[in-house]
């Protein structure tokens, strides 16, 4: 087998000298990179927007004024109307939660399989970590793509039916389309851990070669203590920032199902339908494109660029590039 | 770190593989653009599953067998009426049961064979073989003995009611009265198909025969398979060996398989089609106000409507029902997110010559509530939650969202979209795994029959549960009535109990909406959205 | 090196093999069916039908005799593009190279499985290839200067234009240049798959995306080069700036790139079913959604599979390449 492919690190060997407070040092190299702090500040502002403002609209996502059909934006709707006369706006930020909460989860799905897989297969190593690592090459060979569609035709169809059950209980009732979402998670999250695993593989054995640890064990430590104490706030610098770069792909991903009709349900909608949906009236009806699409390529642009910046400030290289 | 090799060779590398690859391309037919073969480019849907007329089932591939291939009958140049085809002239006995075709003596097929009444005989017993598994059989049952035939309970063709006198002569016996026939003829299941050139791949029997593939074709129509593309275009030509009554003007046409609608809209206003299937909803309105429009609004024989599922409480109370479909808007819905003058359904069976309803719905949300109330659920209270179930579809989604809003709004139903994707959603259609359906339903031929035959008990296109057995006794009576007249009184009066019972909710009744380039010259369309291609010209 | 790519292909088939079985049962427990149709099928119809393509056996016989179908039963690779077909389309025999039958379409009654990929796999192919020309050609360039010129206008603004082709779907970035180029300024044809030029926008759609990432990767690895001794005393023997580029920076500074090649290939060839139906190309990718829409088993399957063996195979070809760049890797 071939050295690691791009997307998994080579982490250097200077990462092995890092300070023991690293979270400092690198909270202030990450407070000097201009764009990854405007960038943070963005996503934070984004994320409460989103979360905290739908419910004081007054108009919510579904609210119809058949009348009134496709408008520009004007003072009433900041961001035009669509043809059913809904407030684009509130069909922005509700799709904003969603399409953050697919990005977010479906990431942290990845993370914990990838974590728990390479975590044991570095920590364990020998045979086992030659198997697991295997299996893991041999995914990679696999069309990712392809296989996200096959699971979401595959998983459409129990997903309506845990839907269904869900909202039968009056505290979900207003959360149609839930199971569709977690079918979102379960596929994206299934197929994105394994870049995941390769990092965090290689990040313990690194650490696990380190004289401290060595002699920790010397020392009768347990497993436990040497994987909380010192494993993990190693690992964590590159899982961080893999994950700031996972959900950006994420989010995509879930826009290209959006296209293939595989993505949430109406009346529900997440920034990839509203995209898709605006893309077919761009000429037309440009506002439907312009607001969803330029906030999902800031919010995108602005994921990378705090991925970048954390990167730099964690000294991790290679987490994606 | 040092790196001894140049990466030069990965670019030139991947350079020679294009070049290698480009001939391939490089062949394929270019389009053109110049006048010179009157070529008609016409966006065609998606891609034909087959050209066999026993084997396929759906609009595309009529559009094209309808050039491949002639019946006995075919359209007039309006397209609305009835032309001689491979028949010259037909009789009919007094008692409307048997059904002579006189056929032209000098019909041939396109390598050169003549076209006989064997030839048809011999289509007719592939079609209904069991054995073929034709999904289109049912199109033939009228004739005596030809359901009998395909449940293999008949094995001898001879016994069943087609017949041929002589070369020229196919006498067709019906077991009962069938006034749209003629129109039922212009099918592609009633096509003769050349049987030699089927044997010659295999038995005429077999399901997947290569006979179709452009170097193996044998047709009869006004044209012939020239290439096929697949996922591409399907291209054919003028027939040397037509003998209809007129002689096609086109050279040829272009059949695109174009799946995306936007994709569709792109080509033409690119000039890349002359006609397209469809026009995206949110440029309707974008053609409209442009002076000298391609745009065209024409009608099309059918009605878009919504299942109940009326085994199901509380769907199966007719009170509920009517409650629901009063509570409906459809001037909105037509106006507002169609867009295309679509006219709003308040019955079922679309308008059709000489058919006027028997009764329709009044839309009034007051009477809507009251009805709602007295089921038992006042204001909705104590109605468990509904869910309309539709197909992955931008167009249908809308609709189902504002049906979702006025059903809220107006009765204070708790109503939940369900989006299924194709194949799922026909399969909860016929399991009745749903409370209410998104429907569609394009006649088979022009005539009330074909939409009213659907509500028979247990019928396999029935899909509501709605069993009603003086409705299948009327619907029994119709075809053996005395006149035209008294067979539309019959019509009037089962479409009135359909709007009584509401099995289902009637929405609004189709437009074909597509976009014409206006070189097309003659062209013509009939409410079935079918034409015969040899009239069509193009202007330079 | 001959054993290391023999290993790899012995290797790759327990993982087809996993894969077939995953879909095959995934597909057949999906609802709906090929032959489910709006119309209803009488049931003396569908048993007919049902029995011609043996979906009337039980389960396990149909996994079974399609398994032998796929097996292969000779080996003469010299016969995948022997018999090439009368559009003069790269043919693609599975069969008369290695005896694998992948079953007849059910979709598609008068084509098989392997004449359908046969069909598809050229456009996918050429599409795959020029999109990552033009990945590779725009991305090395933008990387490149951004590098040269780093922290300044110029590469703020080559970060930004790379940026984009990460930011913004390609089903927008698709109609838009079809508005602009083909609607507008009437230099292309909106969609399609004729003529030489009906290349292009598909190609641009396709490969910014991967552009994108290839510049970020490839300023990465020229910094780094630039910082490197032999770089320094390059320059203070006076070598231009561009002479030290094009003959002693270029070539460690792309080895990031090289390496994500692999995962590009990846994910240009099974991820163009989007641009694949914009442009109304007849790719194998808007064959494959097609198909799985259409429950046409046999032609999933087949898909996947072809998917699956193909980019294992680009993937070995990727680390031998790498292996032929960088020394300091070995086979293992």
């Amino acid at each position: 087998m071939i050295a690691a492919p791009a997307t998994a690190p080579s982490v250097p060997p200077a990462a092995a000298e890092r300070p023991h407070s690293p979270g400092r040092d690198a909270w202030l190299r990450l407070r000097r990179n201009r764009l990854a702090v405007v960038s943070g500040i963005f996503l934070l502002a984004l994320a409460f927007t989103c979360i905290v403002v739908p419910p004081f609209l007054g108009q919510g996502y579904a609210d119809q004024n058949l009348s009134l059909g496709a408008t520009s934006p004007s003072a009433a709707h900041w961001f035009g109307t669509d043809e059913l006369g809904r407030d684009q706006f509130a069909r922005v930020l509700y799709g904003g939660r969603i399409s953050l909460m697919v990005g977010f989860v479906a990431s942290l799905v990845a993370l914990s399989i990838g974590v728990t897989y390479g975590a044991v297969a570095g920590y364990v190593g020998g045979k086992l970590d030659a198997l697991l690592m295997r299996v893991v090459d041999i995914l990679y060979a696999l069309p990712f793509t392809i296989f996200v569609i096959l699971i979401m035709v595959f998983l459409k169809e129990p997903m309506n039916d845990l839907d269904a059950w869900l909202r039968r209980f009056d505290f979900l009732k207003n959360l149609q389309g839930i199971g569709k979402i977690v079918g979102l998670f379960a596929a994206i999250g299934a197929v994105e851990w394994l870049t995941m695993a390769r990092i965090v593989r290689g990040q313990v054995l690194t650490v696990k070669k380190m004289e401290y640890i060595e002699a920790a064990r010397t020392l009768g430590y347990s497993h436990a203590r040497i994987i909380f104490r010192h494993i993990i706030p190693n690992v964590l610098g590159p899982v961080i920032v893999f994950t700031t770069l996972t959900i950006p792909a994420v989010m995509m991903l879930e826009s290209f199902l959006s296209f293939l009709g595989l993505g949430v349900d109406a009346p529900l909608s997440s920034w990839g339908t509203l995209i898709k949906d605006g893309a077919d009236k761009m000429e037309d009806f440009p506002w439907l494109l312009i607001f969803p699409g330029g906030l999902f390529a800031t919010t995108l642009l602005a994921l990378n660029l705090l991925g970048d910046g954390l990167r730099d400030a964690l000294d991790v290289r290679a987490a994606k590039d | 770190m040092r790196a001894r090799l140049l990466v030069a060779p990965i670019p030139a590398l991947l350079l020679l593989g294009a070049a290698l690859l480009a001939p391939g391309c490089a062949k394929a037919p270019a389009l053109d653009a110049t006048p010179g073969p009157k070529i008609l480019r016409f966006g065609n849907g998606t891609e034909p599953q087959d050209l066999d007329p026993h084997i396929v089932t759906g609009v595309t591939e009529h559009h094209i067998i309808s050039a491949l291939f002639e019946g006995l009958v075919t359209y007039d140049a309006s397209s609305e009426g009835t032309a001689p085809g491979v028949a010259e002239r037909w009789e009919t006995s007094p008692d409307k049961l048997t059904w002579t075709f006189h056929l032209r003596p000098d019909a041939r097929w396109s390598n050169g064979d003549s076209l006989t009444a064997r030839d048809f005989l011999r289509s007719f017993q592939r079609i209904l073989t069991p054995s073929l598994g034709s999904e289109y059989a049912y199109k033939l049952h009228h004739v005596v003995g030809a359901e009998e035939f395909t449940k293999g309970k008949i094995t001898d063709f001879a016994q069943t009611g087609f017949s041929a006198p002589d070369d020229h002569t196919l006498v067709l016996r019906l077991k009962h009265p069938v006034p749209y026939l003629l129109e039922a003829l212009k099918h592609y299941s009633w096509f003769p198909v050349h049987l030699p050139t089927i044997e010659k791949f295999g038995p005429a029997d077999r399901r997947g025969s290569r006979w179709t593939l452009p170097a193996n074709f044998v047709g009869n129509g006004p044209f012939v398979l020239k290439t096929w593309l697949s996922n591409q275009m399907i291209t054919v030509e003028r027939s040397p060996t037509y003998r209809g009554a007129v002689t096609p003007r086109l050279d040829g046409i272009a059949f695109y398989a174009v799946d995306s609608e936007d994709a569709e809209e792109r080509m033409f206003r690119g000039g890349q089609l002359h006609v397209t299937q469809t026009v995206p909803l949110g440029r309707i309105d974008a053609y409209r106000s442009q002076p000298a429009s391609p745009l065209v609004i024409a009608p099309y024989y059918g009605t878009y409507f919504y299942r109940f599922n009326t085994t199901r409480p509380p769907l199966d109370d007719a009170r509920v029902r009517r409650a629901l479909a009063l509570a409906i808007d459809r001037e909105a819905i037509v106006k507002n997110i169609l867009r295309a003058g679509q006219e709003p359904a308040l019955h079922f069976t679309p308008p059709y010559a000489g058919f006027t309803p028997g009764e329709v719905l009044r839309p009034e949300l007051a009477e809507a509530r009251r009805l709602l109330a007295a089921a038992g659920y006042p204001e909705g209270r104590g109605l468990r939650r509904i869910e309309i179930l539709h197909n992955t579809m931008e167009a249908h989604k809308v609709v189902a969202e504002a049906i979702q809003q006025m059903w809220k709004t107006g009765l204070g139903v708790d109503v939940a979209l369900r989006n299924e994707e194709w194949k799922v959603y026909l399969d909860s259609q016929h399991s009745l795994a749903f409370d209410v359906a998104r429907s569609g339903w394009i006649g088979d031929y022009p005539d009330p029959h074909t939409f009213l035959d659907l509500w028979v008990s247990g019928g396999g296109n029935n899909n509501t549960g709605y069993a009603n057995p003086a409705y299948d006794r009327l619907l029994a009576t119709a075809l053996n009535a005395p006149d035209e007249p008294a067979r539309m009184a019959i019509y009037r009066e089962l479409d009135a109990i359909i709007t009584r019972d509401l099995p289902v909710l009637p929405l609004y009744f189709y437009k074909r909406v597509y976009l014409l380039s206006p070189k097309v010259r003659n062209w013509s369309s009939n409410i079935l959205d079918n034409r015969g291609w040899q009239y069509l010209d193009l202007a330079n | 090196m001959l054993r290391f790519i023999l290993k790899r292909l012995l290797e790759t088939i327990p993982v087809l093999l996993v894969i077939v079985t995953a879909t095959f049962f995934m597909l057949r427990l999906v609802p709906g069916g090929p032959f489910t149709a709006e119309k209803a099928v009488s049931k003396e119809i569908m048993q007919n039908l049902e029995a011609h393509y043996g979906l009337d056996k039980p389960l396990g016989r149909q996994y079974l005799s399609y398994l032998a179908d796929l097996a292969p039963k000779r080996f003469a690779p010299w016969r995948l593009f022997a018999d090439a077909d009368r559009n003069g389309t790269l043919d693609f025999d599975l069969q008369a190279a290695f005896g694998i039958n992948l079953g007849p379409s059910f979709k598609y009654p008068n084509r098989t499985v392997n004449e359908i990929i046969a069909g598809k796999l050229p456009a996918s192919l050429e599409l795959g290839l020029w999109a990552l020309l033009v990945a590779l050609a725009l991305g090395i360039t933008l990387g490149v200067l951004a590098a040269m010129r780093k922290n300044t206008g110029v590469d703020y603004a080559a970060s930004t234009l790379a940026m984009v082709g990460i930011c913004v779907p390609t089903f927008v970035m698709g109609p838009l240049l079809v508005l602009l180029f083909a609607l507008h300024l009437r230099w292309f044809n909106a969609s399609g798959w004729y003529i030489a030029a009906d290349r292009v926008l598909p190609a641009a759609t396709l490969g910014l995306v991967y552009a994108a990432y290839i510049a970020r990767l490839t300023r990465g690895g020229m910094l780094e080069v630039l910082n490197q001794d032999y770089i320094r005393t390059a320059r203070a023997k006076g070598a231009s700036e561009l002479r030290i580029v094009l003959r002693h920076a270029l070539r460690g500074g792309l080895l990031p790139v090289v390496t994500f090649l692999g995962p590009a290939i990846a994910g240009i060839i099974s991820g163009s079913f989007v641009i694949e139906t914009i442009f109304q190309i007849p790719g194998l990718g808007r064959e494959f959604v097609n198909s799985a829409f259409n429950r046409d088993y046999t032609l999933v399957s087949g898909t996947v599979l072809l998917y699956a063996g193909l980019i294992v195979g680009l993937n070995l070809v990727v680390d031998v390449i790498q292996v032929w760049l960088n020394p300091r890797l070995k086979f293992e």
